[in-house]
């Protein structure tokens, strides 16, 4: 009998992707340079290592592309026809496709997540926004009975680090295509695929000053949010910045939609079928290591299932792959910065504290780079920071439930509201599980499925507005009666 | 000999009942002595309003539906006090055929607003509106149109409401809840105080178990309340004081969308 | 709440030693897990290490009407040295014939290490007396063969006869005992669900089954990657539950290197190393063989080959 079957390495080629030295600002249709004369280094999270040099985007920058995405908004964008609005972001879509690989490859790079992931996820949906969106472009009379929608005007978007380039088509997508202009915000550890972008803007020929890529930290986003100039704001990020975002619009009229953060109940009943029932646990909260709002953080598992439950996840865990991104091998990929590696290794470090039971799979980390070994806590009580509050990492909170009331009862019981998990064989507890979970978006016998037809959003303090589908237009358009 | 009228006194509306302010104040307002609610009448208004939505919004859009109805036959029965208090007979009757109008959508908003999904692989996956939880409304001018505009569209989508009625004109906030309350409005579904706006409401916006706040009936405190309100991310609405639109109330409707694997 | 019942309605029977819980299985969420595993990138030395494995597994079969002696010869001569021209290609786990053939075969194998499979109980419809089917079973396993490949009865299954195909198993299994390894065949192709794949393995094992076995290779689908992930996790699920140890056969339809590389990352992700040998893994196949051959060349000479340099048997 063989002793091991390690697969050899099998690396994706990064060489199909070039990095530039230094990146300007993308404002009008061409890069510039910042007006902050201020960059700084983004990295490559497992490894450690400078990938290139971004602008830091101050207030006059922020000003800059305003103006721009005004001048295409009135000089062009809103008068041309709808119809040719579409044919551009058909276009969008389909430079994607063909570009998809340097894409994944460069957004493994910059972020850390699993090549898998970003190739057969990431761009393929982000892609497919684009064609979706496309094709409403023209259909909007249809889309609102009885008015007339017609653009808001410069859309500010503000995106998290977590899918850098798939959060960029759910933003840019629906405002173009409703016949808005945008000024988008990459997030700061992670702007390199905003960047790339831009090129296959030129290669679409694009308006200029339609789309304006700026990069920076929150100040940047702040300058955004604050600008007079700036019709509607649309972020994706933690709930505590999406408040003050609310707070600085407040009695402005400016329109707004938050997509903010989650801990989503995971649940799991004795009928369930089992074994894909650990699949879903696992891809809910080891995808993207755990960097996903809605992810299933808190798992509850029926009381009578539960050790057969925790013992198949436990074996499941100890074949996850984890290590470099760019390896088609890879399940868990490195954290996606210094900071957040930090910020999990102190939540979990409290639930050691608190009493949880923690178990981790025996795991071979690269030296450098910043990595988390997935993590399950057990013996978890509700009242556990782990089990309230959002980790954003690859770490896991299991607690369990006698009856299907306690579980809705427990599930319910966050300010949160963005996702849930059901597991039952049963049709008709589905759809009353369904019912009853308060979130904006229910996964039953699945986890973590996105489409560009499907709406995303949150109910309570995990945002406002939807993302996705016909409803992701409501938030690009203006309602005159018809 | 002249018969001495019965004066009415004008109480709050909570919980389907007509109690006076715990704080024991009134305010004279179109000259009557009106409840003058205090924040802990909000509190309590905000905590039967949530317990009420439970059953509320279970209820079927049919009898959600046949519910608006009559409160449109309460309001029909009781034009003429209605009109006593309001701006004018005409407020009167639009208001109850706006009550109509939205008694029609009760079981018509999810077909409208609601979706199938076509999502790119073997999953069925729909969309659907569900009530947000608690509205609160500062109700516009006029007393009665206004306060029906903002209110019906709330309660019809399953929502409870917690509705801070005119401070100028209150005296036909509460004729209407009498008529709620003969209506099979279930009890905390609606909830109606009088007093002074600025006394109330910051402590509706702020209040971390309101769910989305109907601000059409604001003035300069909007972006105050609007600010409070961000707190627990409330969803704020600012619509028109006279007008009708399924878009009124789909501004408090959440959208739930459910995926589920088509397999053998 | 109580707990699932071990086995479903028509499932009561006298099952020793206990199984676990029948359970269900969700189609769409089974295959992406198989999609997931069969994207595996094997490379270099960890490909090499599973096409030699691949090899040692091998059941090379040929279950054909127009079957003779000589054709059962040259197809042992094959299974014992693959490769003539290199030594270092480890011979085939067995050779899988019909009955008649099993003489043959076992002639040409004798005194190697590759054993003799035979297929029986009416392979490959299993629609024959009861009688008929022991009787062959005995008639094989007399005359040599070491293996026994049976088909369940589809038909009893199908109509909610459970105790009827757990009988005929559990009679196989009485004459097989102790001369030859049982392998059960379910044809999965006509079970028509994952949960009734799901069942019927768990009705093999509890029979007696030493191995589980997808397909006949004469159903319109063979073995696929879902199905054989589903039957890899109800061995698993016995192996958990009571210690058992069950073998897995995948057969039919696998003629690529690349899917039978596919198979073994399943079973190396499911079940661990414990399962990624002959004696409790085995892929059958024939035209499978020649392909691996020529991937293994590749791979030492870094040429990509061509079918005329290796022997068509």
């Amino acid at each position: 009998m063989a002793t091991a079957w390690d697969y050899a390495p099998a690396p994706e080629a990064r060489d199909i992707v070039r990095i530039q030295e230094r990146y300007g600002l993308f404002i009008g249709g061409k890069f510039v340079e910042p007006l902050s004369g201020e960059r700084y280094t983004t990295i490559d999270p497992a490894r450690e290592e400078p990938l290139s040099e971004v602008a830091q985007a101050n207030k006059a920058d922020v000003n800059r592309a305003v103006k721009a995405a005004r001048g295409a908004f009135e000089g062009s964008w809103s008068k041309l026809r709808p119809s040719e609005r579409a044919k551009y972001l058909f276009r969008i879509a389909r430079i994607l496709q063909e570009r998809s690989r340097e894409f994944a490859v460069l957004e493994s790079l910059n972020g850390g997540k699993p090549i898998r992931e970003s190739r057969d996820v990431d761009v393929p949906l982000a892609a497919a926004h684009f064609f979706y969106y496309a094709g409403w472009a023209d259909k909007l009379e249809y889309a609102f009975p009885n008015r007339r929608p017609r653009p808001i005007g410069v859309a500010g978007q503000i995106i998290p680090w977590n899918f850098p380039l798939l959060m960029l088509a759910w933003k840019i997508a629906p405002a173009l295509a409703a016949g808005n202009t945008v000024v988008l915000k990459p997030a700061e550890t992670t702007p390199l695929t905003a960047l790339l972008f831009c090129d296959v803007l030129r290669q679409a020929e694009l308006p200029p000053g339609v789309v304006n890529i700026v990069t920076g930290d929150g100040r940047t986003g702040a300058e955004i949010v604050a600008h007079p100039g700036v019709d509607k704001i649309a972020f994706t990020g933690s709930t505590e910045v999406g408040k003050a975002i609310q707070r600085t619009l407040a009695g402005t009229g400016k329109r707004l939609t938050l997509e903010l953060g989650g801990k989503a109940a995971n649940i799991v009943f004795d009928d369930a079928p089992l074994d894909q029932a650990v699949e879903g646990i696992i891809n809910g909260i080891y995808f993207n290591q755990g960097h996903v709002c809605c992810a299933g953080s808190r798992l509850f598992v029926q009381e009578s299932i539960y050790e057969a439950t925790i013992a198949k996840l436990k074996r499941r865990m100890r074949t996850l792959r984890v290590g470099d991104p760019l390896d088609k091998n890879t399940d868990v990929g490195a954290i996606n910065s210094k900071q957040q590696l930090e910020k999990i290794a102190s939540l979990v470090q409290s639930g050691v504290e608190e009493g949880a039971e923690i178990y981790q799979p025996p795991c071979k980390l690269p030296e450098r780079g910043y990595w988390f070994v997935p993590t399950v806590f057990t013996n978890v009580a509700q009242s556990y920071r782990i089990a309230q509050e959002e980790i954003f990492g690859p770490v896991l909170s299991v607690l369990t439930f006698r009856t299907p009331d306690e579980a809705i009862e427990k599930a319910n019981n966050t300010p949160y509201g963005l996702s849930a998990g059901v597991w039952t064989e049963k049709g008709s507890r589905i759809l009353a599980m369904a019912q009853r979970l308060r979130a904006g978006v229910v996964w039953a016998n699945t986890y973590n499925r996105f489409d560009p037809a499907s709406p995303f959003g949150g109910y309570k303090e995990s945002g406002f507005g939807r993302e996705g589908g016909r409803h992701g237009l409501e938030a690009y358009v203006a309602l005159d009666d018809a | 000999m002249k018969r001495l009228p019965v004066q009415k006194t004008y109480k709050l509306f909570i919980g389907g009942a007509f109690p006076r302010s715990e704080s024991g104040r009134t305010l004279v307002a179109e000259g009557a002595n009106v409840a003058r609610a205090s924040r802990k009448d909000l509190r309590d208004a905000v905590r039967i309003a949530r317990q009420a939505g439970v059953g509320w919004a279970k209820a079927t859009a049919y009898n959600r539906g046949q519910v608006l109805y009559r409160i449109a036959e309460m309001m029909e029965t009781r034009r003429a006090e209605l009109a006593s208090v309001a701006s004018s007979k005409a407020e009167v009757d639009r208001a109850i055929d706006r009550v109509v109008w939205y008694a029609g959508w009760a079981d018509k908003i999810a077909q409208v607003v609601g979706t199938a999904n076509p999502v790119a692989g073997p999953y069925f996956n729909f969309t659907v509106p569900e009530p947000t939880g608690v509205v609160g409304i500062l109700a516009p001018e006029p007393p009665l149109l206004g306060l029906v505009s903002r209110l019906a569209p709330v309660i019809v989508g399953g929502n409870t409401a917690v509705v801070i009625a005119s401070e100028a004109h209150p005296l036909v906030a509460i004729e209407l809840a009498e008529c709620l309350a003969t209506a099979d409005v279930p009890p905390g579904v609606v909830n109606i105080l009088t007093g002074l706006r600025k006394e109330l409401a910051p402590w509706l916006a702020s209040h971390m178990d309101v769910s989305a706040l109907d601000l059409t009936g604001g003035d300069g405190d909007a972006a105050e309340l609007e600010r409070l309100g961000a707190e627990n991310v409330k969803r704020v609405v600012r619509g028109k004081a006279d007008g009708q639109s399924p878009y009124d109330i789909t501004a408090f409707l959440e959208l739930k969308t459910v995926w589920h694997p088509i397999g053998m | 709440m109580a707990t699932a019942p071990a086995l479903p309605g028509g499932f009561e029977l006298p099952l020793e030693p206990r199984l676990p819980r029948l359970g269900s299985v969700d189609a769409v969420a089974l295959e992406e897990r198989a999609d997931v595993l069969s994207k595996r990138s094997i490379k270099r030395e960890s490909k090499v290490f599973a096409l030699e494995l691949a090899i040692r597994m091998m059941d090379l079969t040929t279950l054909e009407g127009a079957d003779t002696p000589g054709k059962v010869a040259a197809l042992s001569s094959k299974g014992i040295r693959p490769d003539p021209t290199d030594p270092g290609i480890p011979s085939v786990a067995a050779i899988c014939v019909y009955p008649n053939l099993v003489p043959y075969a076992l002639e040409r194998t004798r005194g190697t290490a590759v054993t003799v499979a035979s297929v029986a109980t009416a392979f490959p419809s299993g629609q024959s007396p009861l009688e008929v089917k022991l009787e062959e079973t005995r008639w094989v396993v007399e005359a040599g063969a070491q293996e026994v490949d049976m088909v369940i009865d589809r038909g009893a299954f199908l109509s909610g006869r459970y105790a009827q195909v757990y009988d005929e198993i559990v009679r196989v299994k009485e004459i097989c005992a102790g001369r030859a390894r049982l392998k059960v065949i379910l044809e999965t192709g006509e079970l028509g669900t994952y949960d009734n794949v799901r069942r019927a393995s768990l009705l093999a094992i509890a029979g007696g089954a030493d191995f589980i076995k997808t397909s006949t290779g004469k159903a319109a689908t063979n073995a696929t990657l879902p199905v054989a992930l589903c039957m890899l996790e109800v061995i698993r699920d016995v192996h958990e539950e009571t210690g058992r140890v069950v073998g897995m056969k995948v057969a039919g339809g696998i003629r690529q290197s690349k899917q039978a590389v596919q198979f073994l990352v399943q079973v190396h992700e499911t079940l661990g190393l414990a399962w990624l040998t002959p004696d409790r893994y085995r892929i059958g196949a024939s035209t499978l063989l020649n392909d691996v051959l020529m991937q293994l060349r590749k791979e030492r000479t870094g040429h990509y080959q061509n079918p005329d340099y290796f022997t068509v048997d």
